[in-house]
């Protein structure tokens, strides 16, 4: 009961920062809730006796993706609301 | 004339790979429950391998995990295409700024661990969950941490893809070696020891250090591809 009980808690947590990460127009905390999105996900891999699928998504989802993520906002706008269209996009990268 | 002779070409080759697709498993081990215990029951019988995983993805369905080596390689080299135009200032990183000294040694002193650590995984594959994969995730995560701290710190190209192909191509010819001793692709032909040591399960240890070594060797230049990225 317990072990259901906090499997359905981690599944709440992941869809609530995977709506965070939706209506969020910090580009960078959107990302940064998606790695917790991949974090929790990795955990409830291990809860359901899945360690090998566990350890990839740790490693890709986790650091990999959300790296790689990051730099590319790095290099274009951070804040949703800076463009409207493409070429205001093409202006803002740099 | 050229292109008509690179159709034909790939008409007889997808011909006879359909063909022989059409066969695949029709004389095989196949019972009425489908092929999961004959591979729980090899994997401990014949292979002696503890992690029945690993003895699935490498050696009864190697197949389809060079096709997911390749893929990963195609990705990697896509991207590597459409950045190449740009790429002309390799070395000189775009940096918002300096990362702090306590960053520095504590990536250093970090670094080795990292790569120890996945090391281990793709070493222990066989043994414990975890495999080529994942290790070579972790490995390169490592270099991606050094990547972030130091901004002088560079990786070579040439050595990268000398890696990858030479870790690909005998992944290949280990797999066509079995196809010569046994019959079939990535067939065991090496003997398999004693469970849960860590020289046993014959060429599964052996093809997953080589899987580890291509994956971090990718997904390395896949990052510094990507954070080398100048924009004009």
């Amino acid at each position: 009961m317990m072990f259901i009980i906090l499997v359905f808690f981690l599944i709440i947590l992941m869809v609530g920062a995977a709506i965070y990460a939706i209506v969020q127009k910090d580009l960078l905390y959107a990302v940064i809730a998606t790695g917790v999105i991949s974090l929790i996900l990795s955990a409830l891999f291990l809860l359901l006796q899945a360690p090998d699928v566990a350890l990839t998504e740790a490693a890709i989802g986790v650091a990999l993706t959300t790296i790689i993520f990051i730099i590319t906002i790095r290099n274009t706008v951070r804040h949703e609301d800076d463009f409207k269209d493409r070429d205001d996009l093409k202006s803002a990268v740099k | 004339m050229k292109k008509l002779v690179v159709i034909l070409l790939l008409a007889v080759t997808g011909y006879y790979l359909g063909d022989s697709f059409m066969d695949l498993g029709k004389n095989g081990p196949v019972v009425e429950t489908g092929v999961k215990d004959f591979y729980l029951e090899k994997t401990v019988s014949e292979l002696k391998v503890a992690n029945t995983i690993t003895s699935i993805i490498v050696n009864f369905r190697g197949f389809d995990t060079l096709g997911e080596v390749t893929v990963l390689f195609l990705a990697a080299t896509a991207l590597g295409g459409i950045l190449y135009k740009k790429r002309h200032h390799v070395g000189e990183r775009s940096v918002l700024f300096p990362s702090s000294p306590i960053v520095r040694a504590g990536s250093k002193l970090l670094f080795p661990a990292i790569v120890l650590l996945g090391v281990y995984v793709f070493v222990h594959g066989h043994l414990s969950p975890g495999g080529g994969f994942q290790g070579g995730t972790i490995v390169a995560t490592g270099f991606l941490l050094m990547l972030l701290a130091y901004d002088n710190f560079s990786v070579s190209h040439n050595v990268l893809s000398f890696i990858e192909s030479f870790a690909g191509i005998f992944f290949v010819l280990f797999g066509f070696a079995g196809m010569w001793m046994g019959g079939t692709f990535l067939e065991n032909f090496l003997p398999v020891g004693t469970m849960n040591d860590l020289f046993s399960g014959g060429i599964i240890p052996i093809v997953y250090i080589l899987v580890g070594f291509k994956v971090a060797a990718e997904l390395t230049g896949l990052i510094y591809t990507v954070l080398n990225e100048k924009e004009t």
